[in-house]
């Protein structure tokens, strides 16, 4: 199986309040269809991790591979652009648009891809939004729904563009157990039926146990 | 690559989530440039009635003869005084002549010169009006009237009357309006004229004239060239005055110099008789601009206030559309089209605003004894302002929407995402 995500000897440091070394010498890798987990205490750098493989950091030194081509030294514009076609994100506190419908929420990185057609974007965010059973919702202002609901909207969104790997950062933090328990599934179910590769932040063992594979993190470094 | 509907579509659903900081920042742009479209109207208006009322009485280059001192007195040109302190005391003007010499062939060469529009010949002549035993100093100008209607807006200050009524009369006369009232007469009437010699001439007053300029009225009357000549037992060559309009007015200067060495006459320029008038114009043309720029700055802070305000609010939702692949361009662009919408909206409403202001103000009725043709107040509608009006409105938006845009540009995604 090849691998989707590639580092190689990543170092951050934070330079404000003071010199910190946060990253020490990460190299790991997923492959595709794998769904991977990151787990680790507060301030092991998981989150910092996440954010320089999801490209929105670009202050650290190293290599990052997506899909076997050279990320790190890209220009913002061409990042932008990476984010957007290959890389889906969910957030811990569900960030959706609040000023606009569940519908046009999922389907405005799509619409700023601009490979399809108006009417064709529409049909996939209402099928995504089907496959997640929250169809009836589309015509919902964002910010009337459940937080649930909210955290299913925005994986279908990150879903739109068929992304090569969908990133979480504690997609299920602010989740009851209840609805935790059907984003994992939905993440399962991504994983197996469509072949996708996940990487998930958490502090859930229960949410790690179940993943393919755990990476645990410490001080900086890959344990 | 720039996705147009996308950001456009962000941009209207921002503004119209936040109608009232929209109406508002729009409001501040109508409000700058309508009240800049009103007062440039306005202005230039009171302008064009200024320079109308003075400027345009005068001819772009005035000649006559000056009476003056020789510049040389014959002592100086005697050689053998020549390296004495000469003193000559009780200096007269020189012996002259008020009549321009050959001035019918300078008055033909003139007109027939292509910068000139027009030349008209004058006399003007000293002379008093008689009311019973009463003897009104006053002056009596003997014109071309068709020449003078076509040249000047004479036409504009005959209140009573037409021009037409004084070619067509051979002893009429257009008497100055403060004239009239003093010695209580009107259209129709007869006025007793004296000149200096003391041959005294009945003559019909065919029109009232009235300048607005009341030390005008109360000496200075018109009636045809002849007539003068006639009054006077001068010869129909005996011209005192030559007024003469050119069609660019900035040729006034070169050309009142050639003519003074050229015919040996005062040859007077528009510039030097109105200097003051174009300083009047220049500045409240500049009052007018410093008022509307400074209303313009206050609104160019309005939707820098309300856009850094909306900036801070949507920190989240500039942060999704970064991590969702929106790059730092697109979201300024988002924020800059908010701005330009604003300034093109409220620039539009505020060029109609200003027209419609214009408008009422143009029909406004404003009376006054210096314009006596004149019923309502004086504006302009010009294209061009409203061309700079929209042009004012667009650069302020810019500036006032660059800065707080550029921001949200360089906003970090994960410090927002990570900071909750």
């Amino acid at each position: 199986m090849s691998k989707v995500l590639v580092t190689k000897h990543i170092d951050k440091y934070f330079h404000k309040p003071k010199e910190f070394h946060v990253l020490k010498d990460i190299t790991m890798g997923v492959t595709q269809g794998e769904f991977v987990s990151v787990m680790g205490k507060s301030g092991s750098g998981k989150s910092t991790l996440l954010y320089i493989l999801s490209t929105m950091d670009t202050d650290y030194t190293g290599e990052l591979y997506l899909n076997n081509s050279l990320i790190s030294g890209r220009s913002q514009q061409e990042l932008a652009r990476i984010r957007n076609k290959n890389i889906g994100f969910v957030f811990q506190f569900h960030y959706l648009l609040s000023e606009f419908t569940v519908l046009e929420n999922v389907m405005l990185p799509a619409k700023k891809l601009a490979e399809k057609s108006h009417k064709e974007i529409e049909y996939d965010a209402l099928e995504k939004l089907e496959m997640l059973h929250i169809g009836h919702l589309a015509q919902q202002r964002a910010s009337r729904i459940s937080g649930g609901e909210k955290q299913r909207v925005a994986i279908a969104r990150a879903l739109i563009n068929k992304p090569t790997i969908l990133m979480g950062d504690e997609p299920t933090g602010n989740l009851d157990s209840h609805n935790s328990e059907n984003v994992f599934d939905i993440f399962k179910r991504l994983k197996e039926k469509e072949g996708l590769s996940l990487l998930v932040v958490t502090h859930d063992h229960d949410f790690a146990k179940r993943t393919d594979r755990i990476i645990e993190m410490e001080d900086g470094r890959v344990l | 690559m720039t996705n147009w509907k996308v950001i456009l579509n962000i941009a209207k659903t921002h503004l119209l989530t936040k109608m009232k900081s929209t109406v508002t920042a729009t409001l501040g742009v109508t409000f700058g440039i309508g009240a800049y479209i009103t007062l440039v109207s306005f202005m230039t208006g009171l302008n064009t009635l200024l320079d109308d009322l003075i400027l345009n009485q005068t001819p772009h280059i005035h000649i006559y003869n000056e009476i003056e001192p020789s510049k040389q007195q014959p002592i100086s040109l005697f050689n053998d005084f020549e390296d004495a302190l000469n003193t000559v005391s009780s200096v007269r003007p020189k012996q002259g002549q008020l009549k321009i010499h050959n001035a019918v062939p300078i008055l033909n060469k003139l007109k027939s010169d292509s910068n000139v529009k027009g030349a008209t010949p004058q006399l003007r002549a000293q002379i008093f009006y008689l009311a019973g035993s009463i003897e009104l100093g006053g002056r009596l100008i003997g014109v071309d009237i068709m020449e003078e209607v076509r040249l000047s807006n004479i036409e504009d200050y005959i209140v009573n009357g037409t021009p037409e009524a004084l070619r067509n009369s051979d002893n009429g006369i257009l008497l100055g309006h403060g004239l009239a009232e003093k010695m209580s007469l009107s259209v129709g009437d007869r006025v007793q004229i004296s000149t200096v010699s003391g041959s005294v001439f009945p003559l019909k007053i065919v029109g009232i004239y009235q300048s607005g300029i009341a030390e005008v009225d109360n000496q200075q009357s018109f009636t045809n060239l002849k007539t003068v000549q006639r009054i006077l037992g001068e010869v129909n060559s005996y011209i005192t005055d030559i007024n003469v309009k050119l069609w660019d007015m900035d040729m006034a200067v070169p050309m009142a110099n050639t003519l003074e060495k050229q015919y040996g006459v005062k040859a007077v320029d528009i510039k030097e008789a109105n200097a003051q008038f174009e300083t009047g114009t220049n500045i409240r043309n500049l009052i007018t601009y410093a008022v509307s720029i400074a209303l313009l700055i206050v609104a160019g802070f309005g939707i820098y206030n309300i856009l850094n305000m909306l900036i801070y609010e949507k920190m989240k939702d500039i942060a999704i559309l970064k991590a969702t692949g929106f790059s730092g361009n697109d979201v300024q662009l988002i924020f800059m089209s908010q701005a330009m919408l604003i300034g093109t909206l409220g620039g539009l409403l505020g060029l109609l605003v200003g027209f419609l202001l214009a408008i009422a103000i143009d029909h406004a009725p404003f009376e006054t004894d210096a314009m006596p043709t004149l019923t309502t107040y004086p504006v302009t509608f010009e294209f061009i302002y409203y061309l700079i009006g929209i042009i004012f409105a667009l650069i302020s938006t810019f500036i006032a929407g660059y800065l707080p845009s550029k921001k949200a540009k360089n906003i970090d995604p994960v410090e927002i995402i990570r900071g909750t």
